[in-house]
């Protein structure tokens, strides 16, 4: 009876649900009786953004549902809230981290605009902490609000499954709990990689789950890895005066346009963060005074090398939460290599009526926002008639280092791979923003360029932007990108004077002329 | 069809070799004259200047260019006049084109000189035209067969080929600031002979200023560094809450920070300076006024007087602040003409006006902790949309600006003298007869300006302005009633008064006068910002006049409150910053209008302007993800509709 009504729904159940919806109008109408069987229509592992959003989605088209998220302690005992990576240990403490640091710059710049501040200014990590802690806290319980109105159950449990359509959930003491659904969504995002090879490295080190929810100061603090989470985390411990040193092994912001990568360590390592170019960490070890001692080899010399640190920060990447979901029970395949579940372009898994989405999924952009409107339109297909699927195309994104790297669409490396160097024409500008001249700051590395096609009108296949607040200027020329613009039709629009953003309709000297791209005047 | 088949194909390049452009340019060195290359990809380029220029609009790169070295295949043939470069066989009737105009065409049979197949290359590296004949005229490049009928059936091609010598000068541009700048060194880059006259005439309070025009000198570039310095304060008292620590009371010194933007500004007088004189524009620093067609007296700081004549003319004076026109104002009142130079702290401020440039700057006098008053005749940010005006007005009111509503000035009287002194302002109603007074240390005005057209002698040639305004009316190619005299910026009536505006007319206006370009300026959609504490970023329509042009039923508003995730930490208020878009629902709910109230409005508006150029809708806005966490993504997401009444306040996040 359960499985021919399940058929019977992945034939017509578009145009059925939406009839019962408007005919019932409620949730209890809306559930078949074979259905009924089962405690929720949906059930969503994690209760990051992704999962989230999926719930109140699905609540608000009148299903019943339930959200379980469960964090398992960092291996330093850091534990947080409901709200996943992005809340708790992700963008929004980063980004306000990053702006405590910014605020250190603009004390700086303060006495060249006539405010008489005496410097340096000291600065207290614990009262940051604590503010951005508490800021994170009462995110954490504006998401239990939200989803108790809309009457979304929540379990603090972890989650297993026993079968495709029941999960086991155990709580915080050990009781057990059985959740059986129509649909299943695996939302449970990625956790920090321990190089657990490395002698130490687990007992001694943290990660960016530590970081933001750290009482005390860091101190000297080494950050090991080149992703965006090691220099944002180097950027701001630098800004807010620490000693910080990034160990890179290779190259910096894999994936992101190299040439804008190599500037943003640049303006770093110009502004006092020091960096260990091809080297790797052999051994940490704790000293008798408390302080960490890392061994680390250069990857070309061989040579090793040692120094002391209060405290090392790994951040070489990031495993999906998938090992204790034992997805094996339920059929659902994840990649070899990756453990990231496998999905087709509807976020289907292996198994018909389990969905993932997010961090957790194989070849997604790992972004809050993407997480969110994947969710949202995952749920929109099963529940609400749509059939619109996410684009994953053209995704803007922002790395919040102390210069801040704003960027949509193809690299300058892949759009030359996809359309031949001889079929692409970059456009570039050094420029200086406004506020920097009074303040005597270093402008070497402001810089845009826009990558185009050669061929009129010059589709635009990338932005990147190397600025002040480069994602607020990202974000409207993303939306330009996704409406097909070209070259001509950005060079057509009206700058906003005197901003850094418009720099970028200002760009007219293209990388083959070989032409010094520096903007003077205005 | 095509005029002439036999002549699309390309030619045979033979290999793919080292791009003979960047491989042999040396890299330019700032400041310094540009090293010549010496391949045959220079001797080309200096045949074909123009069409250098579009990526070399700013800067000094391109400077002396058309006097390079020619090489030998082509140094006996004159550069102006027709040229064309084909091979032997024919030329698809372009050279008989040309004979029947009248003029002799310089040819170049590329499969009959040496290096035919190289300059072929190099014509088309920077053409980005490999098919031949490839015609320039008066070193400006035509195209092709086709294009070379199409710009003879246009008439551009007649416009081209004249030279007009009988002058002094190609053209004459009155007024140095953004756009008449843009204009001269465009045209100069287009091989003109320009002259920039420019002169600044004190204010009645004596501050006068170096080349640049208003923007640089008293506009956007001053208010937005003295803006700067107050969201600094408000930034000092942020950081506390981030955990930066220090006790005492900060104050800000007026004088620290005038020097240090008037140092700034004396280096872009200095750069505008230097880079008309790398493009061999002539500047005179006078005052321009027609005396007869095609001619006008310059008359600089000692009252000597020299005349000179062009073809043509750029009017490009700009505005000046208005005065009201009562007792004591222009003994004692300042406009911001002068405050950006002021050597005093200006102290207890009346600012008069609710002009975006008084609202700016009451804004920044009181982010310096200074007491400061507006007085608004009526509503603030005339033209602006109103809900967004009385938002950005309630922030600043809450941020310790006091406004005094429905009051004029009718007396300012001098208390004291001194740096500042006392003065006493008498008001009245505008409703009623109540009359008011208050004493001030500075009566600001900002009232409005008035262009500059009254004192130019446009009357003596025929150039109309609009009585009431000053302005002066130009048609779509910025033409006056006077052909051969256009107007750009400020002073040209009904377009929008900023200065990337100006500069883009500017710039188009000399590419259609000079090289071979028809594009006209697009004044639809002009993105702006008002930089007042919160600043707000607006571009399309305000909603009012959304509604009067397309009526209400036929639009659908969305907005919504929202706060800024630095803000939270800082204590900031919450469900102050706004966002609002206007969609007209007739037209597949392409956007109309977008405001934004929040931090870096400026820089948040610009990609939208942009993706606005380019068709934007609703639903484009709800399919674009968005870059969290930052203010720009609240138009991702937005949902509720005005029209729904529902509750747009924030609780939480």
């Amino acid at each position: 009876m359960a499985a021919m009504a399940v058929a019977l729904r992945g034939l017509g159940g578009r145009f059925r649900w939406r009839t019962q919806a408007v005919a019932g109008g409620g949730r209890g109408a809306a559930r078949g009786a074979a259905a009924g069987q089962r405690d929720y229509d949906l059930l969503v592992i994690g209760g990051g953004s992704g999962g989230l959003a999926c719930a109140k989605e699905a609540a608000q088209l009148g299903r019943k549902v339930a959200v379980v998220d469960y964090v398992e302690p960092s291996p330093q005992g850091t534990r947080w809230g409901l709200g996943g990576t992005c809340v708790n240990v992700g963008c929004i403490p980063k980004k306000l981290m990053h702006q405590a640091a910014l605020l250190g710059g603009l004390i700086q710049d303060a006495p060249h605009y006539g405010w008489e501040v005496a410097q340096p200014v000291p600065h207290d990590w614990r009262k940051m902490a604590e503010a951005v802690q508490n800021h994170v806290k009462s995110l954490n319980w504006g998401h239990r609000v939200q989803l108790q109105d809309r009457k979304v159950k929540y379990f603090n449990i972890k989650a297993s499954f026993v079968d495709e359509h029941t999960v086991c959930g155990v709580a915080k003491g050990g009781k057990e709990i059985l959740l059986s659904a129509d649909h299943i969504i695996i939302a449970t995002g990625g956790r920090p990689r321990y190089p657990t090879h490395i002698e130490g490295a687990l007992e001694y080190g943290i990660t960016s789950d530590d970081i933001f929810w750290l009482k005390e100061s860091p101190g000297k603090t080494l950050v090991v890895g080149a992703s965006y989470v090691a220099l944002e985390c180097a950027g701001f411990l630098t800004g807010i005066g620490l000693d910080t040193t990034v160990m890179i092994r290779s190259i910096p912001l894999r994936g992101f346009d190299q040439q804008m990568s190599s500037m943003v360590i640049e303006h770093m390592a110009s502004h006092g963060t020091q960096f260990l170019r091809g080297c790797a960490p052999s051994r940490v070890r704790k000293l008798p005074d408390g302080h960490l001692q890392v061994t680390w080899e250069d990857c070309t010399t061989g040579k090793e090398d040692t120094g002391t640190f209060d405290t090392v920060l790994w951040a070489i990447g990031r495993v999906p939460d998938t090992r204790s979901l034992n997805l094996e029970k339920a059929g659902v395949d994840t990649s070899p290599d990756t453990q990231k579940i496998l999905v087709d372009s509807r976020e289907g898994t292996s198994v018909p009526h389990i969905y993932a989405i997010g961090d957790v999924v194989e070849g997604r952009p790992e972004l809050t926002p993407t997480a969110i409107m994947a969710g949202r339109l995952l749920v929109q297909r099963l529940f609400g008639g749509s059939s619109d699927l996410m684009d994953y195309d053209n995704v803007p994104t922002t790395v919040f280092t102390p210069l801040e790297y704003g960027c949509v669409g193809l690299s300058e490396e892949e759009a030359v791979a996809r359309h031949g160097q001889e079929h692409v024409e970059v456009y570039h500008a050094h420029y200086k923003p406004l506020e920097f001249t009074v303040a005597g700051r270093d402008a070497s590395q402001c810089y845009v360029k826009m990558v185009c096609l050669r061929e009129p009108p010059q589709l635009v296949l990338g932005l990147h932007f190397l600025g002040p607040n480069a994602g607020e200027v990202t974000q409207g020329f993303a939306l330009g990108i996704k409406c097909g613009a070209s070259y001509a039709q950005v060079m057509r629009t009206v700058g906003i004077h005197p901003t850094c953003s418009e720099e970028v309709v200002k760009l007219r000297i293209s990388k083959r002329s070989g032409l010094d791209p520096t903007v003077t005047g205005c | 069809m095509s005029l002439c088949p036999g002549w699309a194909g390309p030619l045979t390049v033979e290999k793919p070799r080292p791009n003979p452009i960047t491989a042999a340019w040396p890299r330019p060195r700032p400041h310094g004259d540009p090293t010549p290359p010496e391949d045959l990809s220079a001797a080309v380029w200096s045949l074909v200047p123009a069409l250098y220029a579009p990526c070399a609009s700013r800067g000094w790169c391109c400077s002396g260019w058309p006097r390079l070295e020619t090489p030998e295949c082509l140094s006996t043939r004159p550069l102006l006049g027709p040229f064309l470069a084909g091979r032997a066989v024919g030329h698809g009737g372009v050279k008989e084109l040309f004979s029947s105009l009248g003029v002799e065409c310089n040819v170049l049979e590329l499969d009959q000189v040496d290096d035919g197949a190289k300059v072929q290359e190099v014509l088309s590296e920077i053409t980005n035209q490999k098919t031949v004949p490839n015609v320039f005229v008066n070193k400006v490049h035509v195209g092709g067969c086709d294009q070379t009928f199409q710009a003879y059936q246009s008439g551009l091609l007649q416009k081209l080929l004249q030279e007009d010598s009988a002058y002094d000068y190609d053209l004459i541009i009155v007024g140095g600031g953004s756009g008449g700048l843009s204009c001269a060194k465009e045209a100069a880059i287009l091989g003109k002979k320009v002259m920039v006259l420019d002169f600044v005439v004190p204010s009645p309070q004596g501050t006068s200023w170096g080349l640049g025009g208003t923007c640089v000198n008293v506009g956007c570039i001053p208010k937005k560094l003295m803006h700067q310095a107050a969201l600094l304060g408000q930034a000092l008292c942020d950081s506390r809450k981030f955990g930066w620590e220090y006790n005492q009371q900060v104050k800000h010194n007026w004088e620290t920070m005038t020097k240090a933007i008037q140092n700034h500004i004396s280096s872009l007088n200095w750069g505008y300076r230097l880079s008309l004189r790398e493009k061999a524009v002539a500047y005179v620093n006078s005052y321009g006024e027609f005396v007869e067609h095609h001619k006008i007296k310059a008359t600089n700081k000692k009252g000597q007087e020299t005349y000179y004549t062009a073809a043509q003319f750029v009017i490009a004076t700009g505005e000046r602040p208005r005065y009201l026109g009562i007792q004591g104002d222009k003994e004692y009142c300042i406009t911001s003409d002068d405050l950006f130079s002021l050597p005093y702290c200006p102290g207890k401020t009346l600012v008069v006006g609710a002009s975006y440039v008084a609202l700016e700057c009451a804004g920044f006098l009181a982010g310096f902790g200074l007491d400061v008053t507006v007085m608004v005749r009526s509503i603030l940010l005339r033209g602006f949309d109103q809900e967004m005006a009385e938002k950005v007005g309630s922030y600043m009111e809450q941020h310790g600006v006091k406004f005094l509503r429905k009051f004029i000035p009718v007396m300012i009287q001098q208390l004291e003298k001194g740096s500042p002194g006392k003065l006493k302002v008498l008001a009245k109603s505008t409703e009623g007869t109540e009359t008011i007074e208050g004493v001030y240390n500075t009566v600001l005005l900002a009232i409005g300006r008035d262009s500059c057209t009254r004192k130019m002698g446009l009357e003596k040639i025929g150039v109309k302005i609009n009585e009431k305004s000053g302005k002066i009316p130009v048609n779509d190619v910025e033409q006056t009633s006077v052909p051969y005299v256009y107007a750009v910026g400020d002073v040209s009536e009904g377009k929008p008064e900023l200065t990337p505006v100006a500069i883009q007319s500017g710039k188009l206006l000399a590419r259609r006068l000079f090289g071979a370009s028809l594009e006209k300026c697009d004044y639809i959609n002009v993105p702006t910002t008002v930089f007042t504490p919160l600043e707000y970023g607006c571009c399309g329509l305000a909603e009012e006049k959304a509604i009067e042009v397309y009526k209400k039923e036929n639009l659908e508003i969305y907005h919504t409150l929202f706060w800024p995730l630095e803000w939270t930490v800082a204590g900031r208020e919450n469900n102050t910053c706004y966002a609002k878009i206007i969609c007209n629902k007739l037209d597949h709910d392409r956007v109309i209008g977008f405001h934004i109230l929040g931090p870096n409005a400026g820089e948040v508006t610009q990609g939208f302007a942009a993706a606005m150029k380019c068709g934007l809708t609703k639903q484009l806005l709800d399919d674009t993800i968005g870059i969290h966490p930052t203010c720009g993504e609240v138009f991702t997401t937005l949902e509720i509709t005005k029209s729904s009444g529902l509750d747009i306040t924030q609780k939480g996040c």
